[in-house]
């Protein structure tokens, strides 16, 4: 049955978290947004404590350690969660410890064994970041064309190559910086193509494992974005996640690329928190200046204004419930790999649109350092990138409305 | 808790509408279109689907499953999705028996819905719409005025479906409260009522099987009886559920041009391959199939919202105008990807476009 209103437990999260976002996120938003490379440690350990405390936290929802009971809603509160984080600021929000994409990977194909051992190390005093790396120089939206190599060599695999933009790699890979892991995508055999990709997990400190440099960035500052690069780098034979066979078929790619249908709508949320932030700064300032939004009034009779923001605030509620959707199809066991795609194309256009009009709208004070809505534009543009580029999702809805594989659509 | 799934009673007449406007609406669109006439027995087994007579209840004849805006979202969706000039005209008594079921009172209740739950379909509309650039279905320009214990109403409606034909309109008129200032009060007019001219069949761009005329009201006599009840929030709360019932609508024509312009282009073969497999047409067909979903859902959420009582001005304003741009963006794109042909009669989609135009403009068309 039809029902658009979030459960009162998802509505307690999503306050809890507002605060955090209004009273921890943004005033130090702009700080560090300027001094790049910095980290937000009294942040990072405040929030650590506070989640392993109240349980929440993106990723870590709901984790009632005395009674454990499955959330039948974990997706779409993780996109609640995430979406109002990324209000108080996207960039803060990337750069908080936790699970992250690394534990949702080992989350999607880990053994139960793995699952203990690795996402344990999340309810530990210190805070730990995990990532995922899959891009590389010559990689980006091709992941069936990455160069990296895993060699089997008795007790160990042996990774080989260089692996780029890899979001919090610094955080989850520096020893320095935390006990973590990153999840690395190689292949065991490159004339298999799609069917040789495997994932390996790779702990923080692992010789071999050189973090090479942190990339300067547009938006997104605080969030680290990692080249990595691995030297005969061993690691243990149980460390890679799912079966190390190599399928006839390449259906072990498509479970690898199945960790997307949960990770687009996470994104998706995320650009349209940062949308809102932009939305709701708009619509504050009209307020200021006694300009109404009139809803139910007669086309003719709007104003430039009330169009623009008509159109901002509609585009972002069809981004927030095809997001919604996507992940309460997940949460009810359903294949949602088209959704999700439609989730993450619609959310990263419209975040960056929305963004954009809303500098436009409020004019040099849009554009100025004093207030954080370029910050907004800079760090929105992103969510039309990363997790599949708005390009890749399309790709990816056209093949699924029109049947056909990626040999017939490319 | 968040759910977007239909529950199994608005499946089952989802499912009744889906083959009715496969098979028996569709097959009739263009000619439809040309002749500016719709079949009068594809009208009477429409009515026969039961989609008018099931919300009114029990005890004034109907079937008594009540009045829900998604599931009347739902059905002027599929129905659209045949053609929306048939769609229109199935659910013009609606027009009717919602405002009156939802702000009439017991007498109206009782001389009105009787009628609409016999075997043979009952023309009805509302007359909402008037003939100027500046036209606000919340301040018209047509007048009720207090004469003694009733009313007069004078003024001009254009755009009213079913003109030629229907038995009883719902007008929406400015009620004077004396003061110089009005608001708008629906009342029901019944054809015969001295005054009331009929105007010619209009000549549109779209909607062309659908007869559209205008209404002349000149000093037009009204019982108090006649008009609804609510107040100012029942107008709100009408507009609303034709926004709603547009927007569905919306959906249905794009989906419709969308499935055409799909099924078209894994056909027709250019290069060596069909069309479908280039990137250029395939992402304009991504695009609408994402757009119909986010049409659907805003729908849905202003539907949902009426359907708990709740003030859905903004929700339904925003899917209203969401629809209607997206519907007009859809279906010209579906026209493009067929190119030279899709600009030809043969095929629908010139009609799906000039169709989807009429949303942005209409007011009071279909309620949900």
């Amino acid at each position: 049955m039809i029902d658009y209103e979030l459960s009162p437990d998802i509505v307690a999260t999503r306050e809890q978290l507002h605060m955090l976002a209004e009273h921890a996120m943004r005033p130090i938003a702009r700080d560090y947004d300027e001094r790049e490379h910095e980290k937000p440690w009294d942040f990072i350990n405040m929030t650590w404590q506070l989640s392993k405390n109240s349980g929440i936290g993106p990723g870590r929802e709901n984790r009632d350690k005395t009674e454990p009971r499955p959330d039948a809603e974990r997706n779409l509160r993780t996109c609640v969660a995430v979406e109002e984080l990324s209000w108080g600021d996207a960039g803060l929000y990337l750069a908080m410890p936790g699970p992250g994409l690394g534990g949702a990977a080992v989350m999607a194909a880990g053994t139960p064994e793995q699952k203990e051992r690795f996402l344990s190390r999340f309810k530990g005093e210190k805070a730990v970041w995990s990532a995922m790396a899959i891009t590389e120089p010559g990689a980006g939206s091709d992941s069936a064309a990455i160069q990296t190599t895993a060699v089997r060599d008795g007790d160990h695999w042996v990774l080989n190559g260089t692996k780029i933009f890899c979001t919090s790699g610094l955080m989850a890979g520096d020893p320095s910086k935390s006990n973590g892991f990153i999840v690395v995508w190689a292949t065991v055999d490159r004339s298999a193509g799609r069917a040789g990709i495997k994932s390996f997990i790779v702990n923080a400190g692992t010789p071999g494992m050189t973090i090479a440099k942190c990339e300067d960035k547009m938006g997104i500052r605080v969030s680290d974005t990692a080249t990595l690069i691995f030297e005969d780098c061993r690691i243990p034979l149980d460390q890679i996640l799912g079966s190390p066979e190599v399928p006839k078929t390449s259906e072990g790619f498509k479970g690898v690329m199945a960790t997307f249908d949960a990770t687009r709508p996470i994104v998706a949320a995320s650009a349209i928190g940062v949308g809102r932030a932009a939305l709701d700064f708009v619509r504050e300032e009209l307020k200021r200046q006694n300009i109404p939004i009139r809803y139910g009034t007669a086309v003719h009779k709007l104003t430039a204004i009330e169009r623009d923001f008509m159109d901002m605030e509609a585009n972002l509620q069809a981004a927030r419930l095809l997001t919604w959707r996507a992940a309460w199809m997940m949460d009810r066991g359903q294949r949602n790999n088209l959704e999700a795609s439609m989730a993450k194309a619609k959310a990263g256009l419209v975040v960056t649109q929305v963004t954009q009009k809303a500098v436009e709208i409020l004019g040099p004070l849009g554009y100025s350092r004093e207030l954080l809505l370029e910050k907004w534009m800079r760090d929105a543009k992103i969510n039309d990138i990363f997790e599949g580029t708005q390009q890749i999702n399309m790709m990816i809805i056209a093949r699924r409305i029109l049947g056909y594989s990626s040999k017939e659509l490319s | 808790m968040i759910n977007f799934e239909l529950d199994q009673e608005q499946q089952l007449i989802r499912d009744t509408v889906v083959s009715f406007a496969r098979d028996e609406i569709r097959p009739h669109a263009r000619e439809a279109d040309e002749k500016g006439l719709i079949p009068s027995a594809l009208i009477q087994k429409g009515w026969e689907l039961g989609l008018v007579q099931s919300i009114i209840p029990e005890e004034f004849g109907g079937f008594g499953n009540g009045h829900s805006a998604i599931s009347g979202a739902v059905v002027a969706e599929e129905l659209a999705y045949g053609d929306l000039s048939i769609a229109m005209h199935l659910l013009a008594p609606r027009l009717v028996t919602v405002p009156v079921l939802e702000f009439g009172s017991d007498a109206l209740k009782r001389s009105v819905l009787p009628r609409f739950c016999g075997d043979r379909f009952e023309p009805a509309s509302a007359a909402v719409m008037e003939p100027r650039m500046d036209f606000d279905a919340l301040t018209p320009t047509t007048s009720l005025k207090r004469d003694g214990d009733d009313y007069t109403l004078n003024g001009e409606k254009c755009l009213v479906p079913l003109g030629n034909e229907a038995r009883q309109f719902l007008v929406i008129a400015g009620l004077s409260n004396g003061t110089g200032a009005s608001h708008p009060q629906a009342v029901l007019i019944d054809r015969e009522t001295p005054g009331l001219t009929i105007g010619d069949r209009e000549r549109n761009m779209g909607l062309k099987a659908l007869a559209t005329t205008r209404l002349v009201f000149d000093g037009c006599k009204v019982p108090r009886e006649q008009l609804l009840g609510g107040g100012d929030g029942a107008i709100a709360r009408l507009a609303n559920l034709w926004r709603v019932a547009q927007s569905a609508m919306a959906v249905g024509v794009a989906r419709a041009a969308f499935d055409y312009a799909r099924d078209y282009a894994k056909d027709r073969r250019a290069f060596g391959q069909v069309i479908a497999q280039k990137q250029a047409i395939a992402f304009m067909l991504a695009d609408m199939a994402m757009e119909v979903d986010a049409m659907r859902l805003l729908t849905w959420e202003a539907a949902w919202k009426l359907d708990r009582n709740e003030d859905a001005t903004r929700e339904a304003h925003l899917a209203k105008r969401y629809a209607a741009e997206m519907a007009l963006k859809i279906t010209d794109n579906a026209l493009q990807v067929l190119g030279g042909h899709g600009y030809i009669r043969d095929h629908l989609v010139e009609l799906f476009l000039r169709n989807a135009r009429s949303f942005a403009m209409l007011e009071g068309f279909a309620i949900a």
